[in-house]
């Protein structure tokens, strides 16, 4: 036998995938919080000759299939029927963890039991004597540090050597299988014989727990005591609001921005001109010029100067999920979210969707209900995901330099605010008298794991990178034909484009907004393929003609240069309501293509690409009337 | 022990320990159960979050956030 299938299994946030990736290199996503991981992901080790498919499966706390976790949990088990299933317990947590343990086993799974988080059971005082522990079950029992790759190795050989077929259950946990099998087929009601057969459960592992671990209760740790002020009176409140503000001033004001406007620059003053004297030597012809400086250089490049923005955002926010407080705002913003017709944890994959819409979607399977499910889905598109952040930074940077921080605050806030407010209009119409619930666990504070927290911002800021050297770049292309042709041909003229004649039928509708010129309009129609391209196509469609000859003196930042003809297109009020719009107005195709997939229906995702866009259209109106009645421009 | 001073696990006071005496039926029961709520089950009351609702309890050594709703289907017993 060559090959050989190993199925990581265990509660959530136990540290599957963290073994999973340092078993396989793969970069699966980890938080400290539980759900994270909502589908099975399949990776490939090669060790002694030997190639070991190792399979990430969502954490589950059971597996009765009552939710899609759970159901893709033991789908997987059943059909895949892998050689080797790896159960990963929380070392420090096995008194609840060991119920998924006993579950899989009265169904004649064979186990290896893997204890990992040693070193958090050690600081808790847990002693677990795994000889008594492999006597109680009968199968054998390993230990790991998921975070320490030497330690996660050494189960490759555990895998290589380990013949399930020779572990038997043991004598107590045969009994134990004899009792349940009893209460199955004895006369109780359904609900009796299943809360039977789950005390029947605990009872059991009490009676292994007391044979196999110690627990020398340690004093509280100081980090046990952080919840007295992160989840626990006004200070709650307070820190969490300063714990965002925080991380939108590390983006964009001390960091990322600062960062993102050299990078800007750069692109501008030297990127630019190089080219441009590269081609005029080597004899270009003029359309091939302007296609790569006014097309591909202004496109991609407005996108990539974000590119240290979004780098800092990611590490913020993988930093921030690492800790554990992510389930803190939960447990805070619970009361909030239940009065919106949700429960707290549906904060947690919106929380996501400030990363990107698409993963945040696809998280709304570890919601309890359908309703849950179906609102989250409905509402993360509202939210600031780092494909909108250049839009706001490009505006507030341009239209309210001294507040920009405060403009990009508010945005993110307006974008949470829009997604509660249509979850408590979606819960009390479309999805009525559906129930909610609220039932989480609370992890431990951990010290993020550096590793994880390069890694994730790597991978996310390449996945960044990625679509602005794929999408972005022909997008650009085809932007820069569409402004630069027309039905006569190549035109110097933009504004007698086919991208003119685009956007202005599209621009008549923003009239009542303030920004209803052709250029607006263009940028709101490429958007919806992807949110970068409206700066994209800004950049090509301000870009262009003012940069050349009119700033000399390289004082002004990039974001200044493009504030010359753009400065004259929007007022700050009317440059206001188009970054709500932009903000909240349809998914992009990624996004609802993904809409379509979790929620198996077209008419879901139309649902959701077209009332955004009224949601979006009203929130605008009300941003530039409602300014303008107030008095300002 | 009188079994006077019946309460649920909504009334229990912050910082209280309290057993499980039993747990009304409901669609949720058998997930209660699964979380390690069942009857004779110690459970402590950390907190409740700052707007009233939820709690946090500590059971199984293990930290459970749980709506007051909820956990008013739940009735305990003080522990002394
Ligand atoms: N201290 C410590 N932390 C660990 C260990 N293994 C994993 N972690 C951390 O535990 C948290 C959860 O890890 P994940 O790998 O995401 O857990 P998971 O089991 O895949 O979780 P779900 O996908 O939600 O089921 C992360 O913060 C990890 O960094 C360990 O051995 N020791
Ligand atoms: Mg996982």
């Amino acid at each position: 036998m060559a090959s050989l299938s190993v199925a990581l299994t265990g509660n959530p946030n136990t540290g599957k995938s963290t073994i999973f990736n340092e078993l396989t290199g793969a970069r699966q996503k980890i938080g400290n919080w539980p759900g994270v991981t909502v589908d099975k992901k399949v990776g490939i080790v090669e060790y002694k000759g030997r190639k070991i498919s190792v399979v990430d499966l969502p954490g589950t706390y059971s597996i009765n299939a009552r939710s899609q976790e759970e159901q893709v949990v033991s789908d997987y088990l059943s059909e895949s029927k892998p050689d080797i299933v790896v159960n990963v317990v929380d070392a420090s947590n096995m008194a609840h963890n060991l119920f998924l343990t006993v579950q899989l086993l009265e169904q004649n799974i064979p186990l290896i039991i893997n204890l990992n988080m040693m070193d958090e059971a050690e600081r808790h005082g847990v002693k677990i004597d795994e000889q008594a522990l492999e006597k109680a079950f009968g199968m054998p029992v390993t230990n790991t540090i998921g975070r320490s790759n030497a330690s996660v190795r050494t189960l490759l050989d555990v895998f290589t050597n380990t013949r399930m077929s020779n572990y038997k259950p043991s004598k107590i946990l045969q009994e134990h299988i004899e009792k349940i099998h009893a209460i199955r087929t004895s006369d109780r009601t359904p609900e009796k014989m299943e809360e039977d057969i789950i005390t029947a459960r605990y009872d059991f592992i009490d009676k292994v727990m007391a044979e196999a671990v110690t627990i020398n209760a340690a004093d509280k740790s100081f980090v046990d005591k952080l919840d007295n002020y992160l989840s626990d009176g006004v200070s709650a409140l307070v820190i969490m609001l300063a714990m965002f503000y925080l991380m939108f001033q590390i983006a964009f004001n001390w960091i990322g921005q600062p960062l993102a406007d050299m990078l800007g620059e750069f692109f501008e003053e030297n990127v630019a001109s190089w080219a441009t004297e590269a081609m005029i030597s080597a004899g270009v012809a003029d359309w091939m010029q302007s296609l790569v400086s006014d097309g591909i250089i202004a496109g991609v490049g407005a996108v990539l100067s974000f590119v240290p923005l979004i780098f800092t955002l990611f590490f913020c926010l993988s930093f921030l999920d690492g800790t554990g407080y992510m389930a803190r705002v939960a447990f805070v913003m619970d009361p909030i979210m239940r009065r919106a017709g949700l429960s707290g944890k549906g904060i947690m994959p919106l929380i996501m969707g400030f990363g990107c819409g698409v993963p945040a979607i696809m998280g709304a399977r570890t919601l309890d209900t359908h309703k849950d499910r179906m609102i989250s889905i409905l509402v993360t598109p509202f939210l600031t995901c780092n494909a909108k952040v250049p839009i706001i930074a490009l505006f507030a940077v341009m239209f309210f330099p001294d507040n920009a921080a405060n403009i990009v605050f508010a945005m993110y806030f307006v974008g949470l605010a829009v997604a509660i407010l249509m979850a408590k209009v979606l819960g009390s119409t479309t999805f009525k008298g559906q129930e909610s619930t609220f039932l989480l666990e609370l992890p431990p504070y951990r010290i993020p794991d550096i590793k994880t927290v390069l890694l994730e911002t790597w991978e996310k800021g390449k996945g960044y990178l990625v679509k602005a050297g794929t999408i972005i770049f022909a997008m650009s292309v085809a932007i820069w034909f569409l402004s630069s042709f027309n039905s006569d041909g190549m035109t110097d003229e933009m504004n007698e484009s086919y991208l003119a004649s685009i956007g202005s039928a599209t621009s008549v509708i923003f009239a009542p907004q303030g920004y209803d010129t052709w250029e607006a309009g263009a940028a709101i129609v490429t958007g919806v393929l992807a949110k970068e391209a409206v700066v994209s196509t800004l950049g090509i469609l301000y870009g262009a003609d003012d940069i050349s000859t009119e700033v000399d003196d390289a004082e002004e930042t990039s974001a200044t240069l493009l504030a010359t003809s753009m400065g004259a297109a929007f007022t700050p009020l009317s440059a206001l309501a188009f970054i709500v719009f932009t903000q909240l107005y349809s998914p992009c195709v990624t996004a609802l293509g993904t809409i379509k997939k979790e929620t198996h229906s077209w008419k879901w995702m139309a649902f959701a690409f077209f009332y955004t866009c009224a949601v979006a259209w009203i929130a605008s109106l009300l941003v530039y009337q409602g300014g303008k009645i107030l008095g300002f421009e | 022990m009188t079994k006077v001073n019946f309460m649920t696990l909504s009334e229990a006071k912050i910082g209280s320990v309290v057993r499980i005496n039993s747990i009304e039926e409901s669609v949720l029961t058998p997930r209660l159960m699964t979380m390690g709520l069942i009857p004779g089950t110690r459970v402590e009351v950390l907190r409740s979050a700052p707007l009233g609702d939820p709690i946090a309890i500590r059971l199984r050594a293990y930290n459970l956030a749980i709506r007051k709703d909820d956990a008013a289907r739940i009735e305990v017993s003080p522990v002394d």
